[in-house]
């Protein structure tokens, strides 16, 4: 199905989303790292140079410095890769924004796996676990480009500190549905059945379509759930599922420590124990390969995750 | 204030610091100290504040990037009458507003909240940078530690500063030259301090941070420079006002025990006499 949707990378996305959300709040500025150029800020800071502040190879002092902005009434958007904005700058992020609880919001681009030929010094498959830790923070892994932008939009509107991860492999569009509704906190059954369930974020959600297609010919029913919102969780839904189907299949291009699959589990346990199969980067370090390669290599893509489900559900 | 006055005030602020420390049993005298001239100058004089509206946009704002010096911040804010003076006994206790770090969800009056060394100074060039965005005349100040300035963002908010020629922006360093593990010359020196700010597209002033006259025409200095953000290097001296704790590192996050407080209330009891 997905070759002959069109494909937008959600870092392209988030670009377009600040530039057009930037006429709308004047008080919206954005700080990036020397990146803007691949965080896509550079559409922001070709409509609204005056509100686009580079502040160099410095995480750390960006992110404080946003922090300080925010004080100030301005929505500062900070951007930089996922690696540097959860990793390098963390610290910044807990005790400069957070704590505070301060109006900044957080674009971690190039995450995960898919960054690709980088290699593993770039694939930040941690911010999921390094982000929700903090208290009061919002977490959020936007599907496609539709999502991305609503993503977006959402974070200007919510009233506190927001970490949003933006990838920069292109996927296809899943929520292209004449009632699709964006909520901070609540996820969407994108496809559903009654054997197992199949929880997914970002470009995960799309493997998982692809697989539940397989499945389906193979007369499994899968539930397909899309989880944007890593942080708060939507609990509910999935318990919802689970309920339903017995079985759970978390997948994340993330890994499968303190991101979505322990996020489900720690949701399951308290309203519905079942059993659950993570799928993610398991406990590993990337490395250095095309996009598809990798997430073929580590299971990741329609196939690895029909498969795994397979295998599981047996 | 006429320099007496501003002498008496600091005074009154040196045996709040010491009084608050002693109750919670915990807490930094030493940094507060050497900085207590300063902060009473800033608080009294300098700044453009209303402790009745502590939430003007329009406000100077102070960011203690030395957060540890919260007792010297809390006891100059009570002094200035953001809050009751008898709430400082209550520093660092459960449920007070006074944390043991300034925080701001707290205390209405804490611009930003700190703790975490180096951090402040970038957040303070976030507030100067709005000013310029917004056209707006606020000025922003903040107080490092000499031994904070060994942390890298400081420097990356330098650079920035220098870069962004925040001229609204006045970075003030206590250099008491003493940190934790001793004189700060001796564990990582950041000597010279003055030539590094320069390096960095400052416009720097050394004062003796004792001397009210000197943070007057430094600060006034600052506000006359265009262009470039100001660094005031202010020497100073650890534990200032109370005999034993001056110039000596182990007051750096010390309580004196009764004994002790009995006697550096004296000192500063003698101190305010004789102004």
């Amino acid at each position: 199905m997905s070759e002959e949707k069109k494909k937008i990378a959600t870092r392209d996305s988030y670009g377009a989303a600040l530039a057009e959300l930037g006429a709308e709040y004047p008080n919206l500025v954005v700080l990036d790292a020397d990146l803007a150029e691949s965080t896509r800020t550079s559409v922001f800071k070709k409509a609204f140079p005056e509100r686009h502040i580079d502040c160099g190879i410095a995480e750390g002092n960006m992110m404080s410095i946003a922090a300080g902005l925010a004080t100030t009434g301005k929505i500062p958007f900070v951007s930089t890769f996922a690696m540097f904005a959860a990793g390098r700058a963390f610290e910044q992020v807990r005790n400069s924004v957070a704590y505070p609880h301060l109006n900044v919001k957080i674009g971690g681009t190039h995450a995960g796996i898919t960054v690709g030929e980088d290699g593993a010094s770039h694939q930040c498959n941690e911010d999921f676990a390094l982000m929700s830790v903090i208290p009061g923070m919002v977490v959020m892994c936007p599907a496609d480009d539709i999502e991305a932008k609503a993503c977006v939009r959402a974070a200007v509107e919510h009233d506190g500190p927001v970490y949003i991860r933006f990838g920069r492999a292109a996927c296809p569009i899943i929520n292209d549905t004449p009632d699709y509704k964006f909520e901070i906190g609540k996820g969407t059954v994108v496809r559903e059945g009654s054997d197992v369930t199949i929880v997914a974020t970002g470009i995960c959600v799309g493997s998982a379509i692809e697989a539940a297609e397989k499945l389906a010919a193979d007369g499994i029913s899968a539930e397909v759930i899309n989880i944007c919102t890593i942080k708060p969780i939507d609990g509910e839904l999935i318990a919802k599922s689970a309920a339903k189907t017995g079985k759970v299949v978390t997948v994340e291009e993330h890994s499968v420590v303190g991101g979505l699959g322990s996020a489900v589990c720690n949701a399951l346990a308290e309203l519905c124990p079942t059993p659950v199969k993570k799928l993610g980067m398991q406990d590993v370090f990337g490395e250095s390969g095309t996009a598809n390669q990798l997430v073929h290599k580590y299971g990741l893509d329609g196939e690895g995750v029909y498969t795994s489900v397979k295998e599981f559900i047996k | 204030m006429t320099n007496k006055e501003l002498q008496k005030t600091a005074n009154e602020v040196r045996k709040s610091i010491v009084t608050a420390v002693h109750a919670a049993g915990a807490g930094h005298p030493g940094g507060s100290l050497s900085s207590a001239d300063i902060m009473t100058y800033l608080y009294f004089e300098e700044m453009n504040i209303d402790p009745k509206n502590p939430t003007d946009p329009d406000r100077d704002r102070f960011v203690l990037s030395k957060g540890h010096c919260a007792p010297g911040l809390y006891s100059v804010m009570a002094e200035r009458g953001y809050f009751p003076k008898e709430e400082l006994t209550t520093l660092r206790k459960l449920g007070s507003r006074l944390q043991g770090h300034p925080s701001m969800q707290y205390l209405p009056g804490i611009d930003m909240s700190s703790g975490s060394l180096g951090q402040g100074i970038s957040a303070a060039c976030g507030m100067a940078l709005s000013a310029k965005l917004d056209n707006k005349d606020f000025r922003v100040y903040t107080l490092l530690g000499d031994g904070e300035i060994e942390e890298g963002q400081v420097w990356e908010a330098a650079m920035f500063a220098g870069f962004r020629k925040l001229d609204n922006l006045v970075v003030i360093v206590d250099n008491n030259n003493l940190q934790i593990d001793g004189p700060i010359d001796t564990v990582c020196s950041p000597y010279p301090i003055d030539k590094k700010f320069e390096a960095f597209n400052f416009h720097v002033i050394n004062i003796d941070a004792h001397n009210f006259d000197e943070i007057k025409s430094a600060l006034d200095e600052a506000r006359n420079t265009k262009g470039m953000p100001t660094a005031i290097i202010a020497h100073s001296v650890k534990g200032k006002g109370v005999s034993f704790m001056e110039n000596n590192a182990g007051w750096h996050g010390k309580a004196p025990n009764d004994d002790e407080y009995a006697k550096a209330m004296e000192d500063l009891e003698r101190i305010g006499a004789a102004l």
